[in-house]
This record gives C-alpha cells, sequence and structure tokens, in this order.
C-alpha cells in the first residue's frame, strides 16, 4: 500500500519540481509565460477542447485529432509499404546486399527535407506531409521486420520443412507469426517517428493542427499557446507509444 | 533391396575456413516395419546422419534411398520427431497437428482433418488438451503433442531425433512405454529410425541396434538385433539375459578401444540368442 501512494507520488514530485523551474526560467526570461498564465491563457483550448472557433482557433482535441488523422494516413501507408518490404529484405540475402546501402542512405534523412520533394512530387500540402511521414517513418518497421524474419528459429524452418508447407502456409503459418512481435516493436518506432514528422510538416505547410497552430500563435506573438501545444504533442506522443506498446506486449504474451 | 538403403556416405562441414569431417564411410539398411536405433554418445554425429536421412541436408559423398526412390530433400511420406519438441508456440496443441495434417491431406474436408488430429492426440492421452497451447504444456506433453503430429499423418517411415531427451527420468519411462504400445496397436509397424544416447531406451523400443562408432569422422558399428518378444517392460528387461547381453555389447562397442573394437567388428552379433564376443567375457 505504502508503495503504491510512493509510486504515484513519486512523478508528482517530478512535475512539481519540473514546473518550479519553468516559473524560475520565466521570470529571467522576460517573454516566456509562467505556468500559472499559460495556464490562464490556454484554458479556453482545454476546458472547450471540441470548438470550433475559427481556421486554426480551435479546442486543443480538435486539433490533435486533425494531426493525429494525417499521421494515422502517413502512418499506414508508410508500413504498408514497410511490412513487405521487410519480409523480402528478410527472406533473401540477395537483396539485402541490393539494397542496403540505399536504406542506410535514405534512413537519416530529416522530414524537413522530405518535404519540399513531396511538394514539388505533389504540387499540394497535404499529400506532399502525408509523403514525408510515410518516407520518414517506414524504416523501423522495414529493419525490424526484417530482423524478425531472420531471428526466427532453425527449429521453425524444419517444422516447415519436414511438415512439406507449401511457400503460402509458411508464410502465413510460421513467418508471419514468429516475425509479429518484432514487426509490432517496428510499428511502435514508426508511430513515433510519424508523429515527430507531422509537427514539423504541419508547420512548414500551415495546414491546422497542433503543429499549424503551434507555428501560427509563435506568429501572432502568443507564447503561451506555443507552451500549450508542445505539452499537447507531448502527451498525445506518449499516448500513442502506451497504446503500441500495450499491443506488442498482448502479442508478446502469446 | 531394403526400405531404407545408405551406402557409403560422408559428411563434412567447413567451419571457419577448417573442414570437420563428422561422418565417414556410413552404410546402412533399414527394412520396411523395422525399428532400428542408432546409438551413440553426444556430438558423435547421430544428428548429422538423421538429418541426412531426413532429407534435410545432402551427403557429401554415397547415396540415400527411400522405397527405392534416391532421396533428394524430405521424404514425401517421412515424419519426424524432434528433441525440443519444434512445437509453434502460437498454435494450440490441435492447430500445431492440423498444421501436418493439413499438408498431409489437402483433399480431406476440414472435418476430417480436425477429426483426424484429435484422434492422434487421443491416442496420445491429450483429449482433454487439444486447446492448449505448447507454453500451457509440460515437456511430456508437448512431447506427446509432437508425436501425435508425427503419426496423425500416417508416415510410412518415421524419423526420432533423441525424442525423450530433454524429459525427465520418469515422464521419460511413460513415453517411451507409450510409443511402444503405439507401435504395437497398428496392424503395419511404421518403419522407424531413432538416434538416441539412452542404451536402455534403445533396447526397449528397437528390432536393431546400430552403434556410432566415435571419430572424427564417425563411422557406423556392426548392428545389434534385439530379438526379445514384445511388448517389452523396463521392469523386464532389467533381469532379462538376452537384454543384459545387448547392453553390455553396444556399451563395450561404444566405449571400445580401437583395438578392442577390431575384435568385436570381426565377431559379428548375431541374431543367435548369445552375443559370442561378449557372452564370453561375462561369464
Amino acid at each position: 500500500m505504502t508503495k503504491r501512494i510512493v509510486n504515484l507520488l513519486l512523478p508528482l514530485c517530478g512535475i512539481a519540481l519540473a514546473l518550479a523551474v519553468w516559473s524560475i526560467a520565466s521570470r529571467m526570461v522576460s517573454d516566456l509565460p509562467s505556468p500559472a498564465r499559460t495556464w490562464e491563457e490556454s484554458k479556453l483550448y482545454i476546458l472547450e477542447p471540441l470548438t470550433k472557433r475559427g481556421e486554426t482557433d480551435q479546442g486543443i482535441l480538435l486539433l490533435a485529432y486533425y494531426s493525429l488523422m494525417r499521421v494515422a494516413q502517413g502512418f499506414l501507408l508508410g508500413i504498408a509499404i514497410a511490412t513487405p518490404v521487410g519480409f523480402l529484405l528478410g527472406v533473401s540475402s540477395t537483396l539485402t546486399r541490393m539494397f542496403d546501402p540505399i536504406m542506410q542512405v535514405l534512413r537519416p534523412i530529416s522530414p524537413l527535407a522530405w518535404l519540399p520533394l513531396g511538394l514539388v512530387l505533389f504540387q499540394k500540402s497535404e499529400p506532399a506531409a502525408l509523403f514525408a511521414i510515410a518516407v520518414c517513418s517506414m524504416w523501423p518497421t522495414v529493419i525490424n521486420t526484417m530482423l524478425g524474419v531472420r531471428a526466427i528459429p532453425q527449429d521453425y524452418w524444419n517444422v516447415a520443412r519436414v511438415l512439406r508447407l507449401s511457400k503460402m502456409t509458411t508464410f502465413t503459418k510460421i513467418i508471419v507469426p514468429a516475425t509479429l512481435p518484432y514487426m509490432f516493436t517496428g510499428y511502435r518506432l514508426s508511430l513515433g517517428i510519424a508523429w515527430l514528422v507531422i509537427v514539423a510538416s504541419e508547420m512548414l505547410t500551415g495546414t491546422p493542427g497542433v503543429g499549424g497552430f503551434l507555428w501560427q500563435e509563435y506568429n501572432s506573438l502568443v507564447y503561451a499557446h506555443i507552451l500549450l501545444a508542445i505539452i499537447t504533442i507531448g502527451v498525445v506522443g506518449f499516448a500513442l507509444d502506451r497504446l503500441m506498446g500495450l499491443a506488442e506486449a498482448k502479442l508478446r504474451a502469446v | 533391396m531394403a526400405f531404407i538403403e545408405v551406402r557409403g556416405v560422408q559428411k563434412s562441414f567447413a567451419t571457419n575456413g577448417a573442414t570437420r569431417h563428422v561422418l565417414r564411410d556410413v552404410s546402412l539398411d533399414v527394412e520396411q516395419g523395422e525399428f532400428v536405433s542408432i546409438v551413440g554418445a553426444m556430438g558423435s554425429g547421430k544428428s548429422t546422419l538423421l538429418s541426412l536421412l531426413a532429407g534435410l541436408t545432402m551427403p557429401d559423398r554415397g547415396t540415400i534411398a527411400i522405397d527405392g526412390e534416391p532421396l533428394r530433400g524430405v521424404h514425401r511420406h517421412a515424419a519426424f520427431v524432434f528433441q525440443n519438441y519444434s512445437l509453434l508456440p502460437w498454435f494450440t496443441a490441435l492447430e500445431n497437428v492440423r498444421l501436418a495434417v493439413d499438408a498431409a491431406f489437402p483433399d480431406s474436408t476440414r472435418e476430417q482433418q480436425v477429426a483426424r488430429a484429435r484422434d492422434a492426440l487421443g491416442k496420445v492421452g491429450l483429449a482433454n488438451a487439444v486447446n492448449r497451447r505448447p507454453r500451457q504444456l509440460s515437456g511430456g506433453m508437448r512431447q506427446r503433442v509432437a508425436i501425435a503430429r508425427a503419426v496423425a499423418t500416417e508416415p510410412r517411415v518415421l524419423f526420432l531425433d533423441d525424442p525423450f531427451g530433454a524429459l525427465d527420468a520418469l515422464t521419460r519411462e511413460t513415453l517411451q512405454q507409450e510409443l511402444a504400445g503405439l507401435g504395437s496397436q497398428t496392424n503395419q509397424r511404421v518403419t522407424t529410425v531413432m538416434i538416441t544416447n539412452n542404451v536402455e531406451e534403445a533396447i526397449l523400443l528397437s528390432d536393431r541396434i546400430v552403434p556410432i562408432l566415435p571419430g572424427p569422422p564417425a563411422t557406423l558399428g556392426v548392428s545389434i538385433p534385439v530379438d526379445l518378444p514384445r511388448p517389452r517392460t523396463v521392469a523386464q528387461l532389467a533381469h532379462d539375459e538376452l537384454a543384459t547381453y545387448v547392453r553390455a555389447h553396444v556399451v563395450a562397442t561404444l566405449t571400445a578401444s580401437p583395438g578392442r573394437l577390431r575384435k568385436l567388428a570381426t565377431e559379428p552379433a548375431t541374431a543367435s540368442r548369445v552375443l559370442p564376443a561378449v557372452a564370453k567375457e561375462m561369464r
């Protein structure tokens, strides 16, 4: 019982400490709003999270929802490409050797670099954002799926051989289930990256969403809202990671 | 012509540039319906020999034929039981057996496939555990599932890779008895090759024991017939005279010095009631 209370109190202490640092910093930097002022100026957005007052002047949940929808599309597009690619690379060492250099070069490219290319390719900001999310977020899924296939124990391959399973059956009954936990680790990391990319791409394209809101409020000198947006981005990202973590844990338990 | 014919098989592996010769000059005949155990110490090349027979690896030299056909890959009427069960953890016992049944009988209806898989699990006493996953089963039960998976496909040849090696002594004995019982139930006995390091197990189950002589490279010794009536029990074998001789002969062969080995090899064990070389010494 006491352990539970301590477990609950410790994070609260951490949060209180962080708020204290924030207050002190706001006293030293004149443009940085204090936690109290941030709350005062943001509470309309938090207490009426689903109200739409204007194109960018909307409740915080509504803004987060726009961003999440965009992330969902980009992320699904990304893993729809990344998963089969991962399987192919996992099964064939020839393909791996062929594409490994390209992958290694494409992987570290920042979303900010992909976005202009997306704009050139698609002429519109919405598909360009999806393109940037997909391209940036697919790599962890590609790599984890590939590693997952390679990590399948020889025993399972032997089962497939001695039972004389067809290629299709081997794939659906052995390769996919054996790789699933690795795939989900990939999905979790990919979703994290997709969420990072969305903010950057919204800031650049000015589309409504948490990132777009952040940039617009910076330009209108409402600094408290920058902090609101930052905290929202963090909380949503944390929630996404937890959700994927739960799905992953469920798979590993099998 | 024997059902399984192995002629002059040789196998080596290359590891880090060095070649490791594992098997040399291995020849073996297994008759239709015969149960042959290949007995040897750990690391003697038994597993390599079995994976050659199973068609999982190819010999460097020599030939293997099953039912008159040269072996290319896994034989279509062969089934396997591995030491480490090799069950798929994401499937229940029934689904694991069905995977084999569905692949072996693709033309059966779904109901027939399920019935066959259930029947096989029932035979090994797992009728009440069909929906459990391997993780929820004990080692002995897992190996029963693996045995059910093997016999459910109605194989013509069965390869057992130290099937009881990972089990505790008591479970081991129960399962050995069950496997022996399973063999005597069916009117037509399945040709079986088992590898093991347990002489007792080999005597309990086999018609013939083939010692694998320590190498490297290892080769097969003269085979020793086990002319004991069935069904056999561990308790009965402990006091049986012939069983005692067979045991002594196998152990003598496996632990013999090269000179002693030559002597044993020149006095081949025969199907007569006693094995001369060993019998003489024991008196």
